[in-house]
């Protein structure tokens, strides 16, 4: 036990000593999230609408007017020419162009059906879908309008409206920092215990400082636990100085409990910190190492659910979520800091975490040769 | 010299693929000598003295290292020995103290004893406005010094050094040696690599190994004699012209 | 010359002789092609949702059915109570709830309105607004069928929707122009400011200022190989998409590959500067690896459109160089526009190239002296 101690000393004092990494390791974090979580939202507000008006009729200004009152859209080209606007379109200075033909009053007020054309710059796919929602929304209320002026005389029963109320829970106000903020730490955390655990190994082989240490009585796990638990350490001092600088600039809730919340982080670190330390062994270069480890942290961020939804993945890639930590503590963190789970909800992800975390670690030690 | 037997090879074989680095290797190593091991470069020196202290197995063949199984005791040996390599490989970034620090923490020996042992080694190097420089800012041969004390900090029965001297003037090698003496005197075998012939001298007995084999085993004065030589030089160019040009050590 | 002939030939039979290196380096940007294309996207597909229906009646049973046998739902449960609402989205089984009040069905006849709700996870914004926008359409359109049938009200204002560039919305379009862009400035400023780094740190690099070659040859040696491999994974990637996702080069291919040049070399040269700026090899990684990867990842609009950002953001994306080689590769790509419409991107990239280069041999001068 001792002995470890001496070890953990040795890591803390040469991390630190770089005095470049010692600073960088938590202004780095701190920084990018203070900086990228307000930046990353889905939400579609100001889509940039063109109109082409062949009506000019009070009906259709009518629309144009509601369109700009339902706070998605600002209108920013007025047109006649169909060409102009597709320009526009091709310029990017309008994401959708909604055509009104002539005659829209006309055959609206004789109650016959009337086409509009939208069109949507849809290389954006999500984007444009929404934008396209919201529009047809828009449309519809305004369709209803029409229909009950027409038929100002049938009784309201012959018009049966379902009324939809839309609630979102744990989240009202669709906040999205809520939602990135977990996510943008747990990966700036994972990123420096990652690549740093990983490198100090590889670089103790490559400047052969590890023969020393291999031609003492030293256990495996001694030397492993060393390397790990220094950035295990900081990752939670990351994390904390995070949470905290989150709940101040940002607000966002702690709704379960936070002693469970870094419990799990400190098995996610365990399990990361020991895969890093697992490819180490295997690798004989810094460059080498930094490749291999960018491959998995790439996939595993990529396939954690931080950015994209999980439900929309193929059965088979939540099946590799299995062995991809990232996907628990992605999950764990939102169901505890947002939605207040408890332990029970958690727990079968709890466990998965601590079973990977065990198997990383011990695959590390064991694989760690100290004899050629 | 008939101290008791610490290092016992018999029939060592080291092959890495086709290559042969030792090659039926046999000889004992006896308590408090000074044991050294010359060779011109590729002979096969580091691929033994890797074997003997535990930082790789051999192909076959029983070496016995304090009194334990180098195949299957390495950890055993371990805490037996001391060991200094080519690249002495204190940490750069540490600072004197920290390094012996740590290595005194790893030896599992105690807070105090580590304290004054530090004071009074670097008392003795003269070391005491290094002591809490960096490693990386010493001049190459008070690293030397200070890595070999730190092998020797926790009182090995054996100590293993690998060309533990090459790169310096002859006046630090000399020093060098004193302080080598002063282990001995204190008990503590000595294995030496080298390929500076005058630090033969130095030994008790002396192994000439070529081509992975060992071609001469006796005391300096034996080795003169025998080969009608003036110095160790002379015999060592007599019996061990190297004819395999392999450069750089084996790892 | 020749003499520097030989040395970009060391350098490159450095960079082959380390095969796992260079596995990574090519089987990085498959992957990830492979993962934007067949495992992750923005849609929701098969989201459990659960119903809580107090009035189980002719009509819920219908919006349930309509619901579910769309492709966006899969029913979990049919819940009881209010109660369970709030178990079930707890333990994340259920996306979303719909609610159904009493009477449903009756209300709509007799009093021509009826209530229900859509209760949505929302720890997942984005998800809880697809899933709430889904269902309300799926609701609306209900809703229109059963006005029609029973009255013979008409929509009148019918839309027609005509999706540009994308009609099939897939999400190709977005990720393949995001994963080159990230992948090269990732891929090149690692790789130039480590090899260079690495010099520094081992001594070698005095070795070879010492040489006859000049400063200039040795970092363009260095440089050389790991431009030629980032251009062959352009090729790659653009042939990867072809074959994958039948995602075509709809302008000019020879303006994609130069504008593709002029990106490689804005991002080695970004490596260089590092390489001036770190000590050690984990400062040039930590720097290229934990500095760039999130802002390239969220500030470019390769998965979170820059058009949502607040404004503020647009200040700090003008000094972020993917997002223009990412705008440059969508108009030559995907709309197949011209030079003309890129001149601006392609001006800025090169002044930042030029920057870059600047500051680095200048940083490189002093540190000689």
């Amino acid at each position: 036990m001792r002995t470890i101690l001496y070890l953990i000393r040795k890591e803390f004092l040469q991390i630190f000593r770089d005095k470049f990494i010692g600073k960088a390791i938590f202004a780095v974090p701190l920084v990018q999230m203070v900086l990228l979580v307000p930046a990353v939202t889905f939400e579609i507000k100001n889509i940039n609408l063109g109109i082409i008006d062949r009506d000019m009729s009070p009906v259709s200004r009518n629309l144009i007017s509601r369109l700009e009152g339902s706070g998605f859209f600002k209108i920013t080209c007025f047109t006649h020419s169909e060409e102009e606007a597709n320009n526009m379109l091709h310029r990017n200075r309008c994401d959708m162009i909604l055509h009104i033909p002539e005659g829209l009053d006309k055959e609206t007020t004789s109650g016959r059906v009337c086409p509009v054309m939208v069109s949507v710059n849809a290389i954006n796919a999500t984007t444009a879908q929404l934008s396209w929602a919201y529009l047809n929304g828009v449309l519809q209320d305004y369709n209803i309008d029409i229909i009950r002026q027409n038929a100002a005389v049938t009784t309201l029963s012959a018009m049966p409206q379902i009324k939809v109320t839309n609630r979102y829970w744990y989240n009202e106000l669709l906040n999205y920092k809520y939602y990135m903020l977990p996510g943008i730490l747990a990966i700036l955390v994972t990123a420096i215990g990652f690549l740093l655990a990983g490198l100090n190994l590889v670089k103790e082989k490559e400047t052969g400082t590890i023969e020393q240490i291999n031609v003492t009585p030293i256990k495996k796990y001694q030397f492993i636990t060393a390397k790990m638990v220094p950035f295990m350490i900081i990752g939670l001092v990351d994390l904390a100085l995070g949470l905290i600088l989150g709940k101040i600039l940002f607000d966002i809730p702690f709704r379960g409990s936070i002693g469970l919340m870094f419990l799990c982080s400190a098995i996610f670190l365990a399990g990361v910190l020991g895969l890093a330390l697992l490819i180490s062994t295997f690798s004989s270069t810094q460059q080498q190492y930094m490749f291999i480890a960018f491959f998995f942290m790439i996939i595993f961020i990529l396939m954690s659910g931080i950015f994209t939804p999980m439900d929309s993945m193929p059965l088979w890639a939540r099946k590799f979520d299995i062995i991809n930590p990232m996907a628990y503590l992605m999950k764990i963190y939102r169901m505890i800091m947002l939605k207040g789970s408890a332990f029970s909800d958690i727990a079968r992800d709890f466990y998965s975490l601590l079973i990977l975390a065990a198997v990383f670690m011990s695959l590390a030690v064991r694989k760690y040769r100290k004899t050629a | 010299m008939t101290g008791n037997t610490v290092i016992s090879v018999r029939n060592l074989v080291k092959k890495f693929g086709n290559f042969v680095a030792n090659d039926n290797l046999n000889f004992n190593v006896f308590e408090g000598e000074i044991f050294g091991f010359l060779g011109a470069n590729g002979a096969g020196k580091t691929t033994t003295i890797r074997i003997l202290s535990g930082l790789s197995k051999p192909t076959s063949g029983t070496v016995m290292v304090a009194g334990f199984d180098a195949k299957k005791q390495a950890e055993e040996i371990k805490k037996n020995i001391g060991y200094m390599c080519q690249r002495f490989s204190l940490y750069d970034d540490l600072t004197v103290k920290e390094n012996i620090m740590l290595y005194g923490g790893i030896y599992g020996m105690k807070k105090k004893t580590i304290q004054d042992r530090t004071t009074a080694l670097l008392e003795q190097l003269n070391f005491g406005q290094y002591s809490d420089s960096m490693i990386s800012s010493l001049p190459l041969g008070l690293k030397q010094k200070l890595a070999f004390s730190v092998a020797i900090l926790h009182e090995p029965r054996i100590v293993f050094l690998d060309e533990p001297t090459g790169g310096v003037d002859p006046v630090t090698r000399r020093q060098f040696w004193e302080m080598i003496y002063e282990a001995t005197a204190r008990g503590i075998t000595v294995f030496v690599t080298t390929h500076y012939m005058d630090e033969a001298e130095y030994c008790d007995r002396v192994s000439i190994m070529s081509e992975g084999r060992i071609v001469a085993l006796d005391t300096p004065e034996e080795l003169r004699k025998q080969y009608n030589a003036g110095s160790i030089e002379e015999v060592f160019i007599k019996i061990a012209r190297p004819s395999r040009n392999v450069e750089g050590g084996l790892e | 010359m020749k003499r520097f002939h030989g040395f970009v030939k060391k350098e490159f039979l450095h960079i082959f002789r380390d095969y796992r290196t260079l596995v990574i380096l090519f089987g990085l940007p498959v992957a990830e092609i492979l993962i934007f294309g067949f495992v992750i996207s923005m849609e929701i597909k098969d989201a459990g949702i659960a119903f809580l229906d107090l009035s189980k009646d002719d009509v819920t049973q219908k919006i349930s059915d309509k619901m579910c046998s769309s492709d966006f739902f899969r029913k979990v449960e049919d819940l009881q109570s209010y109660h369970d609402i709030d178990m079930i989205m707890k333990t994340g089984r259920a996306k979303a709830v719909i609610v159904f009040g009493e009477n449903f069905g009756r209300d709509l006849v007799s009093r021509g309105e009826a209530d229900m709700s859509i209760i949505t996870d929302a720890s997942e914004p984005n998800t809880a607004t697809l899933i709430t926008n889904y269902a309300s359409a799926i609701v609306s359109d209900f809703n229109m069928e059963y006005r029609e049938k029973n009255s013979g009200a008409k929509i009148l204002v019918s839309p027609e929707v005509r999706m540009f560039y994308n009609p099939e919305l897939r999400s190709h379009f977005m990720f393949v122009p995001g994963v080159i862009t990230f992948i090269l400035i990732l891929i090149c400023a690692l790789m130039t400011s480590i090899t260079i780094t690495r010099e520094k740190e081992f001594g070698t690099m005095e070795v070879l200022l010492v040489s006859p070659l000049k400063p200039s040859q040795i970092i363009l040696g260095k440089v050389m190989p790991y431009f030629i491999l980032s251009f062959i994974n352009v090729l790659l990637i653009l042939l990867l998409s072809r074959i994958a996702f039948d995602l075509p080069v709809k302008g000019s291919l020879s303006l994609l590959l130069a504008e593709s040049m002029l990106y490689i070399l804005m991002s080695l040269s970004l490596g260089i500067l590092i390489s001036t700026v770190s000590k050690t090899m984990q400062q040039a990684i930590f720097i290229s690896l934990v500095g760039l990867m999130l802002p390239t990842i969220l500030l470019s609009g390769f998965i979170f459109p820059l058009e949502n950002m607040p404004r503020v953001y647009d200040v700090v994306a003008y000094f972020l160089p993917p997002r223009y080689y990412i705008t440059i590769i969508k108009n030559i790509m995907i709309k197949g526009t011209g030079f003309f419409s890129v001149w601006k991107e392609t001006l800025i990239l090169t002044i930042m190239t030029l920057f870059f280069i600047v500051l680095s041999v200048r940083k490189f001068k002093i540190r000689l002296q």
